[in-house]
């Protein structure tokens, strides 16, 4: 881990385009946050009895917090299986999973209908351990200081605060697996709260094994927005690519997909039902089109030769990302029916504020690459 | 004492039944099963069928004159074809059917002298019953009998009759002949002799109707209670729609839409071929015709309810149209079971998302292009490295 050079602030301009954009978008967000926080869900979602949860909890919360699983997968790689070499990857893969699953618990409290009665979550008194959504809320809440934690020494260094960060380092080692045990713990409930949800999802998503299906999808679609975010720094800030870290990574990554496709054919084939795939429905253009997501990226990134173009793997990455993501909307949403009568398609405040949170996202991890020290040193 | 009181009852009751047994050419218990049955339609307490047992015994059957004049004696058919074992029997015999044109068997003057003959000798005990409608416009002309006019017949015999009886719709109300413009003048028995009298509306009408209101006569001496229109409550206090069989499909808004579709063939509610059940009082759906079951009736068969024993509604409105409710009118539009809820895909959420996922797609295509552009940059740049250091070292 010496051999590499400390990380340190990019510097530069904190007013450019993208930050005057994503400003825009968070400006409009807080707007209609407010609105919303004042008039109730009713006025800006198109939310209903037979669909709860719209894009705010599906993609904000599911997908935004698979997205944030990018500090997990890379710690996991360097921490658990012992990879030094990608060491470089943890802290931006880091900053992005705080700002992911910092945003995500926040959007868990935009959805909430009579949000002030959150606290009761936590209040023992109140809380119902037996919940699903109790295990979520309590291992998100606690991941999220965790990776604080996990994330501070950036911070210290930054003000110089020698003496703190030694002291920290000494427990660090608790926080680090804290904090890549905490993502596998809810990152398999978020796929039981659909376990949960019985008949009302589609057989081709509902299954006992959706809690395997949703960890393996949220370890891919970390090492996807690995490569995603790589990627864009280094277009962004004109830097050179790590793929001489990408490359092996993505290896690691397609083994994982590999498992997956294992698990998830396995099972729709095992449980009978491979068959509604090929009906002519939205259910079953909507499944291929999950599946070819995962089993494209084997096509662009199969051989070494391939990895080694930045390209080939940002394509991959996507697709992966798009894959992961597109197996929660599936199951949460497309292929979720309660029933006759009930609709729903995003309304226009709903994806704004969507739009906000990713702005958020942005904002922030330009503020703190260009003023703490997440991205490696250019050689 | 009792016993011997008991013994002596008995002793009675198997004599009388032995009678009745040879009388009626039934067995005991048949004959008390036929009691009970009219006891049930009458709509008579427990008990009541003793004592219709012990009137139809005693054997004093009332002298019966019946009339005809319009009609196609439907009526006299329908109780005549009436399939329970004994029932024409029970007519015969039950009552003394001392004059009626198609079952008599005297013809000409000998008819007209049994009919005089009946009236002197049951002066104010005969029951007169009347069946078809009576002409009463250029003096009654168009219906003759035995050089009499149907109205001089009707209040001939009416004059010292105990009961008069109207049977089938054309007597209770006019019928099928009083259909406009009507240019016999057909009037009902009650019009003609101005004053109100039993009638058994239907065409024809159920017999067992007619039949329990003369076993009413003849058990208490008196005809049954009965609405305005002087139809017999037990029989007609009801309105078809209520007790329809396929009320059920009414209510749930399932309705026949032509003859032969799904509906029809399904059996659903035949309102909307232009079923009068909903306006017509009679208890055909719970009694049926033909002792064939609870299903053969008309609307039971399939066909809708024409309303023949309501005046106005019967030969008057036709056929397929709708009928008037009497009680509740359907909606023309029932409550939805799903009610909506969620707006869907607006113009600007679908604008906005379509929007985005372009701007992404652009975006990801653009930095592809780059990433690609740059690493073909680089890796040409490496093969010219490699070959310049091969020329160096050469």
């Amino acid at each position: 881990m010496t051999t590499h050079t400390a990380p340190v602030p990019v510097g530069g301009p904190l007013l450019n385009k993208t930050t005057f954009i994503a400003g825009a978008l968070i400006a409009l967000m807080a707007a209609i946050l407010l609105y919303r926080f004042i008039f109730g869900l009713g006025a800006v979602t198109d939310l209903s009895d037979g669909y709860p949860w719209g894009i705010w909890i599906v993609v904000d919360v599911m997908i935004g917090s698979a997205f944030a699983c990018g500090g997990f997968s890379v710690a996991m790689l360097v921490y658990i299986f012992n990879k030094g070499e990608y060491h470089p990857l943890v802290r931006p893969a880091l900053l992005a999973s705080l700002l992911g699953y910092t945003l995500a618990g926040a959007g868990v409290i935009f959805d909430l209908g009579r949000w002030w009665n959150v606290w009761n979550m936590y209040w023992p008194w109140s809380a119902n351990p037996n919940s699903v959504m109790f295990e979520v809320a309590v291992c998100i809440t606690a991941y999220i200081v965790v990776m604080w934690i996990e994330f501070a020494p950036v911070f210290l260094e930054k003000l110089g605060l020698k003496d703190l960060k030694k002291k920290l380092n000494r427990f660090l080692f608790v926080i680090v697996a804290l904090g890549t045990l905490l993502p596998m713990m809810h990152q398999s409930s978020l796929g039981t709260l659909w376990v949960v949800l019985g008949p009302q999802v589609h057989p081709l998503w509902q299954t006992p094994f959706v809690p395997a299906l949703f960890l393996l999808t949220a370890i891919i679609m970390g090492y996807a927005v690995v490569l995603f975010e790589s990627c864009i720094a280094s277009s962004a800030y004109r830097r050179s690519i790590e793929v001489s870290l990408l490359n092996p990574m993505a290896k690691i990554m397609l083994g994982v997909v590999a498992a997956y496709l294992a698990v998830r054919l396995g099972d729709v084939i095992f449980r009978g039902v491979i068959g509604r795939s090929f009906h002519l429905s939205l259910e079953g253009l909507m499944f291929w089109l999950e599946m070819a997501c995962f089993v494209a990226p084997f096509l662009i990134i199969g051989t070494e030769a391939q990895r080694r173009n930045p390209a080939r793997l940002f394509v991959a990455g996507i697709l992966l990302m798009l894959g992961g993501s597109l197996l929660r909307m599936n199951g949460f949403l497309i292929a979720y029916d309660t029933g006759p009568g009930f609709r729903y398609f995003p309304a226009l405040p709903e994806i704004l504020v969507t739009m906000g949170m990713f702005a958020t996202e942005v904002l922030i991890y330009v503020v703190v690459t260009r003023r703490f020290p997440v991205l490696p040193r250019e050689a | 004492m009792q016993q011997a009181f008991n013994q002596e009852t008995n002793r009675a009751a198997e004599a009388a039944a032995a009678v009745i047994e040879r009388r009626l050419q039934i067995s005991r218990r048949e004959f008390l099963q036929f009691c009970s049955g009219v006891a049930a339609t009458l709509g008579l307490p427990a008990g009541a069928e003793a004592a219709i047992a012990q009137a139809v015994e005693a054997a004093k059957r009332p002298s019966v004159i019946w009339l005809h004049f319009q009609e196609c004696t439907g009526c006299s058919e329908s109780l005549l074809r009436a399939e329970h074992p004994t029932l024409e029997k029970l007519i015969l015999d039950i009552i003394s059917l001392d004059y009626h044109e198609t079952l008599m068997v005297a013809a000409g003057h000998q008819a007209e002298k049994s009919r005089k003959d009946a009236m002197a000798a049951n002066k104010g005990k005969y029951v007169l019953v009347v069946e078809g409608a009576i002409p009463t416009k250029d003096k009654g002309i168009y219906c003759k009998v035995g050089g009499h006019t149907a109205v001089d017949l009707v209040k001939e015999c009416a004059a010292d009759a105990a009961a008069v009886i109207a049977i089938g719709s054309c007597a209770s109300w006019g019928g099928m002949p009083s259909t406009d413009p009507n240019p016999t003048g057909a009037s009902s028995v009650g019009e003609v002799l101005g004053k109100p009298v039993v009638t058994i509306p239907g065409c024809p009408p159920s017999p067992y109707n007619f039949l329990a209101t003369v076993v009413h006569f003849l058990t208490f001496g008196k005809l049954p209670a009965t609405d305005k229109l002087g139809r017999p409550l037990f029989a007609y206090s009801r309105l078809i729609h209520e007790n329809c069989e396929r009320r059920a499909h009414f209510d749930a808004g399932r309705f026949a839409m032509e003859f032969g579709d799904e509906g029809h063939r399904k059996g659903y509610c035949l309102y909307k071929l232009g079923c009068k059940g909903p306006e017509t009082y009679a208890n055909c759906p719970t009694l049926g015709f033909g002792d064939a079951g609870e299903v053969s009736w008309p609307v039971g068969c399939g066909h809708p309810c024409i309303g023949c024993t309501e005046k106005g509604v019967g030969f008057a409105k036709p056929i397929h149209a709708v009928a008037k409710m009497l009680n509740v009118a359907p909606p023309l539009q029932y409550a939805r079971i799903v009610e909506e809820q969620g707006r869907g895909a607006t113009f600007a959420s679908a604008a906005a998302l379509a929007a985005i996922a372009g701007a992404a797609a652009g975006g990801a295509a653009m930095l592809t292009r780059n990433l690609g552009m740059s690493h073909k940059a680089e890796e040409l740049e490496k093969a010219q490295d490699k070959a310049g250091k091969n020329k160096a070292e050469v």
